[in-house]
């Protein structure tokens, strides 16, 4: 009995933490920017495509795909930025989430036409696999990998934002956009680099997953609502809540799916919905 | 007496009655919009059926139109009234009462009961969290329906739904004939009424709030309780359409629910033109007949066409097709003057 909740709060705890990675990056554009991005999910996915054809077309190992998959996710974002989302951040929320989803619509179709629709097969290097046993516990590998993975890059984000100069950069401008741009700051800029950032770390996070996760021209979608989710709960731009979110959702679904698997993902929804309505500003929103 | 004088001295263009009364009256175009949604019986016999589709799809998107276009509410989930008026008319009908009539009118009251009890949760928050909550609802509707099977008939769809012939007489034929003048003359009468509704001073007051959400209750316009009444209507006539679906194809589809016919009837009311009134219809027709066309070539890929022109009418129609053609109209007009 305890093994088995033991090694389902690991598990959990390992997929929230791929949640997080995927879903940080939405919580800074949607925070700070104050854009509503719904084609995060589309990111992750150019993130995933490029790190799966690297690896099974052109033969490179696994780590060496992830920096490609952020860069490639975060131009790929920057190329869109510059030609669409740039003309919307003075529209309305209703006009952003259209536009993206149009996007979202659009990028599902290509990957469907390039890659096919079924999943993409996923070789993981050798000392990635297998599990470590300890007593009557064991861990996978991967999901260490994950876990550990996540934590670097939450570590990296906080003393980023909050200890370097272009972290308060980031800081000033969302605090106050006007003020920021008074004081000589190049607020687009920054607003292209964090926008970046945020899409390359989906990248990021689309290149991982596709071992837990699957990789199909679906993904974008599927995907999508968790990372809202994270964000929503979350509050809008807090790292820590997205942490901690990210964590409890991991483990609610792992949860919920193996205990009532015939409920799916009603539990989710119903607990999501429910925060909202409790605190609309999310759990740990800073406001 | 003063009052009187006053009146006199606004300008007719001022006063609120004849701004009200103006927008009331028709409009030769409108007379001959809707004299040529006629002309399918004539023209194209053969696709009465996709007419009472194209029909179905305005009316639900009308009624987001209240929502989106005429108070300023966003909603990712108002299939969930669209399906669980359909599951209610369709359920009725198979269970042993096909009259169509009081069929619809229990659909489009179950919505209205369940967009009544939403709607309290609806009017108190705003901005993302409301987008969250309202495509929240809508997956968690949808994964109820799917988990009931025994109710809904899951992802099967909900089969056996038996109709009788409208008023006992006229059977719902193959080619769609009946379908396509019952869904009409529903769509017809459910937007007169929202035309009225829009036109009254109620619908003024809902304009007022899309405007200015601070001037309104200050003001004094009770601005939740307003909010939760045209929230009600809209779920109501969204039932209606639902409904309808469920009657004239004699199946309801888990589809009816789910997040991509939410996101759809958002893409023909913008495509359209929002708070227009016929923006939802146009969208519908441009929508339903592309999603024809384009799928029978290559229903895979129809999804990059919807995404393309999503993309095309955000950034340079903002204000749909009817929009567009208003800013032409206005721009020819001035240079002539």
């Amino acid at each position: 009995m305890i093994p088995r909740i033991v090694s389902l709060l690991f598990d959990g705890f390992a997929y929230g933490m791929l949640l997080f990675v995927l879903s940080v990056g939405l919580s800074v554009t949607l925070g700070m920017m104050n854009f509503v991005n719904l084609a995060h999910g589309a990111f992750a996915m150019v993130g995933g495509y490029v790190a799966i054809t690297l690896m099974n077309k052109a033969g490179w190992p696994f780590f060496a795909t992830l920096p490609i998959a952020f860069l490639a996710a975060a131009a790929f974002s920057v190329v869109l930025e510059r030609l669409l989302y740039r003309r919307l951040y003075r529209a309305t929320d209703l006009d952003q989430s259209l536009l993206t989803i149009g996007i979202v619509f659009m990028s599902i179709a290509v990957a469907a036409y390039v890659f096919g629709t079924n999943q993409q097969p996923v070789q993981l290097p050798e000392y990635l696999r297998g599990r470590i046993v300890l007593g009557d516990f064991n861990f996978g590998v991967y999901r260490l990998f994950l876990i550990a993975a996540a934590l670097v890059i939450t570590v990296l984000m906080v003393i980023g934002l909050d200890y370097t100069r272009f972290g308060a950069q980031v800081r000033a401008c969302v605090d106050n956009q006007r003020m920021a741009r008074g004081l000589g700051l190049n607020v687009d800029n920054v607003f292209m680099l964090t926008f970046a950032l945020g899409s390359g770390l989906a990248g990021l996070g689309g290149a991982l997953a596709i071992e837990p996760m699957g990789l199909d021209p679906n993904f974008a979608f599927k995907y999508l609502v968790y990372m809202l989710i994270v964000v929503a709960v979350g509050g809008l731009a807090s790292i820590r809540g997205a942490f901690l979110t990210a964590g409890l959702l991991g483990v609610i679904d792992i949860f919920s799916k193996y205990y009532v698997p015939e409920v799916g993902s009603f539990i989710l929804y119903l607990v999501m919905v429910g925060l909202l309505i409790w605190r609309p500003a999310g759990l740990f929103a800073r406001r | 007496m003063s009052v009187q004088t006053h009146d006199a001295a606004l300008p007719a263009s001022l006063n609120p009655q004849d701004v009200l009364r103006r927008q009331v009256r028709w409009r030769v175009l409108e007379i001959i919009f809707w004299l040529a949604t006629l002309l399918p019986f004539v023209l194209t016999p053969d696709y009465l059926v996709l007419c009472s589709q194209v029909a179905i799809a305005a009316l639900f998107a009308l009624s987001l139109d209240l929502l989106v276009g005429y108070s300023g509410l966003i909603s990712l989930g108002h299939a969930v009234f669209f399906g669980f008026g359909a599951y209610t008319a369709g359920l009725i009908a198979k269970h042993g009462w096909g009259e169509p009539i009081t069929g619809l009118a229990a659909a489009a009251f179950a919505a209205a009961v369940l967009g009544y009890l939403t709607s309290f949760i609806m009017v108190r928050i705003s901005h993302f969290a409301l987008i969250m909550v309202t495509l929240g609802l809508c997956l968690l509707v949808f994964e109820l329906a799917n988990q009931l099977h025994d109710i809904t008939g899951g992802d099967d769809g909900l089969q056996g739904v038996r109709m009788w012939p409208i008023f006992g007489q006229y059977k719902f034929d193959l080619y769609g004939r009946v379908a396509y003048i019952y869904t009409l003359v529903v769509l017809f009468l459910a937007f007169l009424a929202v035309r009225r509704i829009v036109n009254s001073p109620f619908g003024l007051s809902l304009r007022g709030m899309r405007e200015n959400q601070r001037r309104m209750p200050a003001i004094g316009v009770p601005m939740r309780s307003r909010l939760q009444v045209i929230y009600v209507i809209s779920a109501t006539f969204a039932g209606l359409a639902g409904g309808l679906l469920a009657q004239t194809t004699q199946f309801v589809a888990l589809d009816a629910l789910s997040f991509q016919r939410s996101a759809e009837v958002l893409v023909m009311l913008v495509l359209g033109g929002a708070g227009r009134l016929y923006g939802g219809l146009i969208g519908a027709i441009i929508f339903i007949v592309a999603r024809d066309q384009l799928a029978d070539m290559n229903p895979q890929y129809w999804y990059f066409w919807l995404g393309l022109l999503l993309v095309i009418v955000i950034i340079f129609l903002p204000n749909g097709i009817l929009g567009g053609l208003a800013h032409l109209l206005s721009r020819l007009r001035s240079r002539r003057a």
